[in-house]
């Protein structure tokens, strides 16, 4: 990371002019010179990992050695592979046939603004697999190979080893953030070739570790961390301890409870580390609350212990067997209806997939705030509702007695997560949350929120250690209109709902913008809410003193 | 040399000879003018039923559309009902403002960058691309429709209309048609930022450059024949009516240049199903585009969904009942 490049280093590689225009090569001609270089890019998976769920060709192998003790017949394999999902994807078939190469794309993905590679260039990170779709499967490219010359003349290629490897490496500097597909006017969406590609690499196992392990963990254990049940329960009642030493009241939280009111779900990273611990103590705060105050019976779970889902990132079957979990678990316990904490790619698998892969969950109940009334009736099918609709709900009916004053100290921006903004819209919900728990909010540039957000550079599976300089290239976007709001108003916070942005915005603001703090949304709803029989706070969840406190 | 142009611009140039010579030369009217027409038109239409029916043949899985604006939630959040629909007339309506005003083209921005003090990434309007393409298709649609004179007895008032207007700066005899002069130069446009802008040069390849070529090589016989050599339009409508009822007629002093105009049109007919013109048909088609964003409100049914394995709640359970009876918590089982 910082110790490889600096900030300032990095700046000096960035460069939107690809090449002159008066270069006549084909950017086919440099496939063979793709370097898979330290910085850039994530460790194999591991054999153990990968054989968890039974996956194709575990092993141990090195992304930068020549060999990657593939199966003998791998070219077949993703030829067959290409062929099945052409079939079962209107999108993948589409999308490999109607790109003209207009360049809409080109300066809109966060890696490309970063790196200034121009293989980050949307458009061309689907040409990588475009190249081989054209020469295999469409009639021009099965004419034009056999004449010399004709494959160039068409943009197609063989998929030769060299090819493979290309694709490997730019189809994980992909972070499936769909900004690229806002701008496409055929709405191409290159997360969705992005997934096509890593399910074909899964299929020959060529998977990273950072997202083989967390899968194998959550399948096994509940959680992509791969927290055991006991430790679970343990982590969240040593919450429980900081809650009570700041507030004075036992916010206890119930597990596996049959009969409850709601399951809630969220990642385990707001479990694991911090800023987003602070988050879960704020579910913690809420739950109680809401019970004290209204008698709502909500439950964890240590088996369906996981938002996330690197399944996502995998493999749709693979997203489908970890997802499972879900619904399994909501229909043993009987609750009504599931609420889901705050995750980016949770939610898009929950919003645009869960119902699809397993439900009917014809077994809960169209999601009913008890308290308030309302019926979440964009949810009626899936039965699942985001926290931040739920709370935004509870403050509108005037539920909750919020303190904005706690808060006092945050100077708030807030950033839209990928999934959330474009997989889903959920956009108002968490402002509105924000707002009324919070004075000081500024937004960021129009174009850099919103529909229009930028990736935080380590979404889909790419938040490991060892891609540091990838992540800090494609964060450079983001931290430019955090830096920004940072010094045009004095910004210090920044807001999300996303596990994995708290996590990877920290590192970011580390490295691009020191002085300004990542904090979730259900943080703020955490120190604003006033518990019943709650003491003087003298604290904030992060256990600094509040506003107005601090000289004592 | 640039090969990624420079072979498209020699391949129009030499198909454009291989009509005018064969017309001129050796009296191939009827290969150029009807037999290789009718073949384009059939390879058109068999080509580009082919691959929409190809494209309906696949599954549409999972809703997964691309959301541009607030979801529809509770009663009091204003929802985004054209970037965002939940409904059908919603994604008609976002439908129609993509296939008729490109609206994703229209947000487009240019991003730069400066090293300076600030490093500030800024991002502009960028409104040429959108403009040149709508430009270019709308006046391709026109002097398609004007076409229609030719193919049509008695010919339909609105194409007189559409004429009229379209004729409507008078300059010079016979009057200019806007819409081959906004064709000609809007496919340029294209062409220049193919050429000069680096990053849309380094992602073009051959199969881009044709098409603009072709088009132009259209565009320009076209306006030749128009403007400057005077062809006989009684001859040429005799000859296209006769294309349209089976009776064909080769008329007199008729020349080259007519027939390789026609044999342009031809291989851009015949080469469109094969190429990436086929965005025509795709955008109506784009599952990102065209569904409504109601997956939570309305399950859709994935046609090949099928069973998975997965880890069972008794499984994990038995994994690790002695740990969590000790944590106190609730199993099934209690050994």
């Amino acid at each position: 990371m910082s110790d490889e490049l600096t900030p300032d280093e990095a700046l000096d590689k960035i460069d939107f002019s690809p090449r002159s225009p008066k270069d006549p090569s084909n950017w086919m001609d440099t496939t063979q010179n793709v370097q898979i270089r330290p910085g850039m890019y994530c460790y194999a998976a591991k054999a153990e990992s990968v054989n968890t769920l039974g996956l194709p060709n575990a092993r141990e192998w090195n992304p930068i050695e020549e060999d990657w003790k593939l199966p003998e017949n791998w070219q077949e394999i993703l030829h067959n592979g290409i062929k099945e999902r052409l079939e079962k994807f209107r999108t993948f078939k589409i999308f490999m046939d109607v790109c003209v190469r207009c360049g809409a794309c080109a300066d809109k993905c966060h890696f490309f603004l970063g790196t200034g590679d121009p293989k980050n260039m949307p458009v061309l990170r689907a040409e990588l697999l475009r190249s081989v779709y054209r020469n295999d499967f469409t009639t021009a490219g099965k004419i034009l190979k056999k004449i010399p010359g004709g494959q160039r003349l068409n943009g197609a290629r063989d998929l030769t080893i060299d090819v493979l490897k290309e694709m490997w490496y730019y189809f994980f500097q992909c972070t499936e953030c769909r900004r690229c597909s806002v701008f496409c006017p055929y709405g191409i969406d290159t997360a969705e070739i992005t997934i096509m590609a890593r399910e074909l690499f899964n299929l020959i196992g060529l998977n990273i570790d950072w997202i083989a392990t967390p899968v194998s963990n959550c399948y096994q254990t509940g959680n992509h961390l791969g927290i055991q049940p006991h430790a679970f329960k343990d982590m969240l009642e040593f919450f429980v301890e900081d809650i009570e030493d700041i507030t004075g009241v036992d916010c206890t939280p119930q597990f596996q409870k049959k009969g409850a009111d709601i399951l809630f779900i969220t990642p385990s990273g707001d479990v694991f580390a911090d800023p987003g611990t602070y988050t879960c103590q704020g579910y913690l705060i809420l739950f109680k609350y809401l019970k004290e105050k209204y008698g709502l019976d909500v439950t964890w779970s240590t088996y369906a212990s996981e938002g996330g889902n690197f399944g996502f990132f995998t493999s749709h079957e693979t997203m489908k067997r970890l997802n499972a979990k879900m619904y399994a678990e909501a229909k043993r316990l009987g609750v009504k209806w599931i609420i889901g904490g705050e995750c980016g790619h949770m939610w898009r698998v929950i919003h645009q997939y869960m119902d699809t892969m397993n439900g009917p969950a014809d077994f809960l109940e169209v999601p009913v705030n008890p308290i308030t009334g309302t019926r979440f009736e964009n949810a009626a099918s899936t039965k699942m509702v985001h926290i931040t609709e739920f709370t935004a709900d509870l403050i509108r009916h005037g539920k909750l007695e919020l303190d904005k004053s706690r808060n006092a100290n945050r100077i708030m921006t807030y950033h839209d997560s990928c999934n959330t903004s474009r997989g889903m819209g959920l956009l108002d919900e968490p402002r509105y949350v924000i707002q009324n728990c919070v004075d000081q909010f500024y937004e960021m540039p129009p174009n850099t929120i919103r529909e229009q957000t930028f990736c935080c550079g380590s979404g889909s599976g790419l938040n490991a250690g060892e891609n540091m300089e990838l992540r800090m290239a494609g964060a450079l976007p983001r931290a430019n209109a955090v830096k920004h709001v940072h010094e045009k108003y004095g910004v210090n916070t920044l807001g999300t709902i996303c596990a994995i942005d708290r996590a990877a915005l920290s590192t970011l603001c580390e490295y691009w913008v020191p002085d300004v703090e990542v904090c979730g949304v259900h943080e703020l709803v955490g120190n604003a809410l006033i518990l019943p029989g709650e003491k003087e706070r003298e604290e904030d969840l992060r256990m600094e003193p509040l506003p107005g406190l601090e000289e004592e | 040399m640039n090969q990624r142009y420079l072979i498209p611009l020699t391949a129009v140039f030499l198909l454009f000879l291989l009509a005018y010579v064969g017309v001129e030369g050796a009296g191939l009217q009827v290969v150029f003018g009807v037999l290789i027409p009718y073949l384009a038109l059939l390879v058109f239409l068999g080509g580009f039923l082919k691959k929409v029916l190809g494209w309906a043949a696949s599954a549409v899985p999972f809703r997964i559309p691309t959301t541009c604006g607030q979801q529809k939630s509770m009663d009091w959040v204003k929802q985004n009902s054209i970037d965002n629909p939940n409904t059908t007339g919603g994604v008609l309506l976002r439908m129609v403002f993509e296939i008729f005003l490109f609206r994703s083209l229209f947000r487009n921005t240019k991003a730069a960058f400066n090293r300076n003090a600030s490093n500030k990434l800024s991002y502009s309007w960028e409104i040429f691309l959108w403009a040149g393409a709508l430009a270019f298709h709308y006046a391709f649609l026109v002097v398609i429709l004007r076409h229609l004179r030719f193919f049509t007895n008695p010919v339909p008032e609105c194409i007189g209309w559409l004429e009229f207007f379209d004729g409507i700066v008078q300059l010079g005899l016979p009057g200019i048609m806007l819409s081959g002069v906004v064709l000609a130069a809007a496919t340029l446009f294209l062409l220049g930022r193919r050429i000069f802008d680096a990053k849309v040069n380094y992602i073009s390849q051959a199969a881009d450059y044709f098409p603009l070529f072709l088009i132009l090589g259209i565009a320009a016989t076209g306006i030749a024949m128009r403007y400057f050599t005077k062809v006989d339009i009684v001859g040429i409508k005799e000859f296209t009516m006769g294309l349209v009822t089976f009776n064909f007629v080769i008329p007199e002093g008729v020349g080259g240049l007519f027939y390789a105009h026609i044999f342009l049109v031809s291989i851009l007919f015949a080469y469109f199903p094969l190429s990436k013109l086929m965005h025509m048909g795709g955008v109506f088609l784009s599952p990102t585009r065209n569904m409504a964003n109601n997956t939570r409100a309305q399950r859709h049914v994935n046609p090949w969904n099928y069973d998975v394995k997965t880890h069972t709640y008794d499984e994990y359970e038995d994994h690790f009942r002695d740990k969590m009876i000790e944590a106190g918590l609730p199993v099934e089982k209690k050994e």
